[in-house]
């Protein structure tokens, strides 16, 4: 039924949605935003009722294919169990809005804690209506994150915050182990589908990484459930907003654990390692948590140490893996979700009413808020395991389940007394909460005058406490149904037999439950004496504190030890790190030698050598030394012999049939060169070397280091390279575009129809680089300070000036003027025929060397000739390059060309091609790809002539901020000399 | 042939990796240079290499892989070339500014 699994979705959508439109109402709309998240929670609810039906009969299913080749898919499965839950999370959801909106101070953001608080709901609804393992830890993480910002709420307090910090780390850290866990589940089952997972038991519970995947999740589920030894999050997440708490230890969060645990009952538990595993886990907590909680003196605390204390009993009853206990666990869920909650909800109302929530200083406050005394009473009996109260039956079927045998050993031995220890330790923590607070004599110095709350602040507490009436006198009219519903979820169709009654006759759990009552009076009276001391936790166990050695183990892990790390594996400066990165390049280059041993020279015959490609590589290999040897002190040599290398690596690509290869690496050599003389304008020369006369043996070790690693690398690659290329080339995915490159890219330049057309895509995203490269340098260069040594005019021009300023027929600048005036006038001349040079290499680029990046760089080789032939002033007085506008409309034009493909239903990129004839100047190719070329094309020159004039201008600058500087020291303006031939100056360094 | 060009992308290798170890900006800047020299024409050759067997086909020609020279490494390189380019100017600008900045050419911004 489709409106069904709409109505599904739009349950677990519509808390996000309202989170979302939370988030953005104004800050103080405290009343607007709590209708929202508690309209939000009355849909949900009301949605969830509707649903009823398909959660009785079994299981209903939606199912979106996400990532289907890996298994994925976004999957909503709502069966009993999670619609109890579902029912949970939003009833209790739209009570706590409720509740928040009395209880929040009119000067907290409030819009947005039930921003946080709506999110945190869809996160914990996600969790129990996934129908999927991996989106099981999806939400699952969600809520801890959402759980973190609602617990550091108050952020400007530091317990908030530790405590935030505290529940995401260790809850955290849980569901890393979950996923690991599930994923390792999802291996053994085969499928992440819960469907098929809950009914491979046996297939799990037989292979061998059941148990690694069992430990993990149980991790997972402990840590969030707040079990021994990971429970101390849960007592200082109660930093948080009482509504926040009432929440997390009722409907949400903590029970997540549990909730994963029933969820996976059917597919993990039944065996001796899940009874050994999480027994003694749920035993020791239960018993644990019942006996902190009574020494507790924050009513907050108590409360939290006696949730720990019902989730290890829960957790214990799963344990046991007999079905009835299943049943048992499910039951008290339930009642202790409607008895917590409420409790939660008074403890806040104490505290919002007296200003204080320390047992110490409350005392008898039953005559001035009568009415919640006596809800808080009754939840508390419910908590205690009173007759007629929800919280008795299933304590009650507690006590049973533990008086059964399940594995006959020691353990399962001990449990009934344990059991009843716990009852009895419950007993009288719950007599604290209400005589400690309600009773004795009245109270003093309280910060505020204790009275009633308002009315609607205590409707969800007469809500859940009418709930546990109900639910406790006549359980099988009213829990019974749900009950069931849920338990076949968990443990199949065939359900044991129960009996939800309030009288079974005398049996031996009604015994244990006496004991526990009487024993908890005497507990009580006895230890009161100790507790009047006043003294802040349980005896013995004081010392014990959980979140000491939490934090001693982060302040060691993610200090000291990353600390150390830092220190020994860390540096900051570039050469080690550089060398390692070498070394490391070199080594995984080596290793296929080492480990297979070394290779011959493969059977291809080689090409036959030719002595002039050995003499020009003669020279390739003289300069590229001779570059090595230079670069420190002679810069401008190392740029000329770099130079010479770069042409001998043209005239390789030339000899060994890449045309398009030279081309390109022609052109980009001259606008190197050009860019480094620019550069070395502003770069000072170096005097004398660092070390005198002797260099220290430290630096000439490392000296040594260095040159046998570049050695080893250098004659790595040339064997690797002499070994592949003596190697027939095997057939790769060239075939492919030597075949197509014509008859479907419509070109017959292979090369670039690969780069305008095949692998367009890549090129794309080159020429965003491209721009990105240009727009940084243009970015960095705008805030530019050069070195204090070059900001002067450079000594070739001083001597220059000086000389037109001696002689008299001369006017300071006319020597370089003069000695530019031929080469200028070429280069002016030059400039149509390369413009036109330009264009002729992209025109021909789809069928014959050149293309867009030759071109574009022509086109910029040309602008920039003009700025050195006559000067930055000259060159744009009359001519206008916007080289931003170019890279745009260039990048603009490729994608645009890309997005046309989509108008006639192809994918991006998709080119079309024809070749068209026009008078003149013949045929033309006309692809599309050549409008992408063309992108391209105008994109390079405008990165090109961006960077290039960037770096050019600052001559200018500095031109102009010494002309300012003396005007401003004289006040005779001093003749302005041209700062046209600035640029000319550029190689002097 | 081979025998050649693989001397010459050692030797480019060697002195590229060379200077890149060194502590001068300047002597980066040019290493990368030559490094980039010897990793372009090591893409370059695992094409293998061809005299006159320039990857251009006839128009109309459905191309015949054993005669051309392989045109997808030249592909690769020939974008090399150009971020190369790009490469060498942000990384020349850093050095001027950092040289302006910190008053040495050292690459970590201070000598030692």
């Amino acid at each position: 039924m489709p409106t069904s699994t709409h109505l599904l979705l739009l349950v677990l959508v519509l808390p996000f949605g309202g989170s979302l439109a939370a988030a953005f109402l104004p800050t103080h709309a405290r009343t607007a935003a709590a209708l929202m998240a508690g309209l939000v929670g009355l849909a949900g609810t009301i949605a969830v009722v509707l649903l009823y039906p398909h959660a009785a009969e079994g299981a209903l299913r939606l199912k979106v294919e996400w990532l289907p080749s890996l298994g994925l898919t976004f999957s909503l499965r709502l069966d009993g169990l999670s619609w109890l839950f579902a029912g949970l999370v939003y009833g209790i959801g739209m009570l706590v809005a409720l509740y928040a909106r009395y209880y929040m101070s009119e000067e907290d953001p409030v819009p947005r804690f039930f921003s946080f608080l709506l999110a945190f709901m869809g996160a914990m609804a996600g969790v129990v209506l996934s129908g999927n393992l991996i989106q099981i830890v999806f939400f699952w993480e969600l809520t801890s994150l959402f759980s973190f910002l609602l617990i550091g709420y108050w952020h400007q307090n530091a317990a908030a915050r530790d405590g935030a910090r505290m529940a995401l780390t260790v809850t955290g850290t849980g569901g890393l182990c979950l996923f690991v866990g599930v994923v390792l589940l999802g291996h053994i089952v085969g499928s992440y589908d819960l469907d098929v997972v809950l009914t491979s038991g046996a297939l799990i519970a037989a292979h061998p990484l059941y148990g690694p995947a069992l430990a993990l999740i149980l991790l997972g589920a402990f840590t969030k459930s707040a079990q021994v030894p990971f429970h101390f999050w849960l007592p200082n997440a109660m930093t948080a907003p009482t509504p926040v708490s009432a929440y997390l230890h009722s409907a949400t969060m903590v029970k997540a654990g549990v909730f994963l645990l029933m969820r996976l009952w059917p597919a993990l538990a039944g065996t001796d390692v899940w009874f050994y595993a999480v027994v003694p886990v749920g035993l020791a907590t239960l018993v644990f948590g019942a006996f902190a909680a009574i020494f507790q003196q924050d009513l907050k605390g108590l409360l939290a140490y006696s949730t720990i204390s019902h989730l290890g009993l829960i957790t214990l009853l799963l344990g046991l893996g007999s079905p009835l206990a299943a049943v048992a666990a499910i039951f008290h869920t339930i009642n202790h979700a409607t008895f917590k909650a409420s409790l939660f909800m008074a403890a806040g109302i104490i505290d919002h009413e007296t200003g204080t929530r320390d047992l110490r200083r409350l005392s008898g406050l039953y005559p001035f808020m009568p009415v919640t005394a006596r809800l808080a009473m009754v939840a508390a009996a419910a908590m205690a395991g009173v007759p007629l109260l929800n919280g008795f039956l299933s304590k009650e079927m507690f006590f049973a389940e533990t008086a059964e045998n399940h594995t006959g050993s020691l353990l399962d031995d001990s449990l009934p007394y344990f059991a009843t220890i716990a009852g009895v330790f419950s007993v009288a923590y719950s007599l604290r909460f209400i005589l400690g607070a309600f009773f004795g004599p009245p109270p003093k110095d309280l910060p505020r005058t204790p009275h009633e709350p308002p009315h609607w602040m205590r409707f969800p507490i007469e809500v859940l406490v009418l709930i546990c009436i109900v639910v406790g006198v006549v359980p099988s009219w009213t829990v019974g149904p749900v009950l069931a519903d849920a338990a076949r979820a968990v443990v199949g169709p065939s359900l044991p037999y129960y009996s939800l009654a309030v009288w079974h006759g005398f049996t031996l759990a009604l015994a244990m439950s006496i004991v526990a009552v009487v024993g908890g009076i005497f507990l009580y009276v006895l230890l009161r004496d100790y507790l009047d001391t006043g003294m802040e936790g349980p005896p013995l166990l004081r010392r014990l504190r959980g979140q000491r050695i939490f934090e001693k183990v982060l302040v060691t892990v993610s200090w000291r030890w990353a600390r150390a790390l830092e220190r020994w594996f860390g540096s900051r400066r570039l050469q080690p790190q550089l060398r390692v990165l070498v070394a490391v390049t070199l080594l995984a280059g080596a290793l296929p030698f080492l480990l297979h041993g070394a290779a011959a020279p493969g059977p291809q015959a080689g090409t036959p050598l030719d002595p002039a490609f050995a003499a020009v590589w003669a020279v390739g290999i003289v300069c590229s030394i001779a570059a090595a040897y230079t670069a420190k002190f002679h810069r401008l040599a190392a740029l000329v012999l770099i130079g010479i290398a770069g042409l001998v690596t043209c005239v390789t690509f030339v000899w060994l049939s890449a045309p398009d290869l030279a081309v390109t690496q022609l052109l980009v050599e001259i606008v190197t060169t050009v860019l480094l003389l620019l550069g070395l304008r502003w770069l000072p020369q170096r005097q004398e070397p660092v070390y005198g006369e002797g260099t220290p043996l430290k630096v000439r070790l490392r000296r040594a280091a260095d040159f046998v690693l570049a050695l080893l690398v250098g004659g790595g690659m040339a064997t690797l390279s002499y070994l592949v290329m003596t190697r027939p080339l095997p057939d790769s995915v060239s075939r492919f575009f030597v075949e197509r490159a014509y008859t479907e890219g419509g070109g017959t330049n292979i090369v670039n129809v690969i780069l305008v057309d095949f692998r367009a895509f890549d090129t794309q995203g080159e020429i965003a680089v491209l721009c990105i490269v240009a727009l940084t340098v243009f970015a960095l260069l705008r805030r530019f300070r050069p070195a204090a040594e070059t900001v002067e005019r450079p000594r070739q021009q001083k001597l220059q000036n000086a000389y037109d300023a001696a002689a008299p027929e001369r006017q300071v600048g006319d020597t370089m003027a003069d000695y530019m005036f031929v080469p200028g006038l070429i280069m002016h001349w030059m400039f149509p025929v390369v413009v036109v040079l330009a264009v002729y290499l992209f025109m021909r680029g789809h069928d014959l060397p050149g293309g867009g990046f030759a071109a574009g760089v022509t086109l910029s080789i040309a602008f920039v000739m003009q700025y050195i032939a006559a000067g930055t002033r000259w060159v744009e007085d009359h001519l206008r390059v916007l080289p931003l506008r170019w890279m745009g409309l260039g990048l603009l034009t490729a994608l645009a060309t890309g997005a046309g493909a989509w108008a006639f239903g192809a994918p991006f990129l998709t080119s079309h091609h024809q070749y068209v004839y026009l008078p003149l100047v013949g045929k033309v190719p006309a692809a599309t790809a050549l409008l992408f070329d063309l992108g391209v094309f105008a994109l390079v020159v405008g990165a090109t002539v961006l960077i290039l004039i960037a770096l050019a201008h600052q001559s200018l600058r500095r031109a102009r901020v010494r002309e300012e500087a003396a005007r401003e020291e004289s006040a005779a303006p001093a003749p302005l000399p041209p700062v046209a031939a600035d640029l000319q100056t550029v190689g002097e360094a | 042939m081979e025998l050649v060009l693989a001397a010459g992308i050692g030797v480019l290798a060697a002195s590229g990796v060379w200077l890149v170890l060194r502590p001068r900006t300047y002597q980066l800047i040019i290493g990368l240079a030559l490094l980039s020299y010897a990793v372009n024409l090591f893409i370059f050759a695992m094409g293998r290499l061809r005299v006159d067997a320039a990857p251009i086909l006839r128009p109309g020609e459905v191309g015949d892989p054993a005669a051309f020279a392989d045109p997808l490494p030249q592909a690769l390189v020939l974008t090399a070339i150009v971020i190369g380019f790009a490469m060498t100017a942000l990384y020349l600008v850093v050095l001027l500014a950092s040289r302006g900045l910190t008053g040495t050419d050292h690459v970590d911004g201070r000598d030692e």
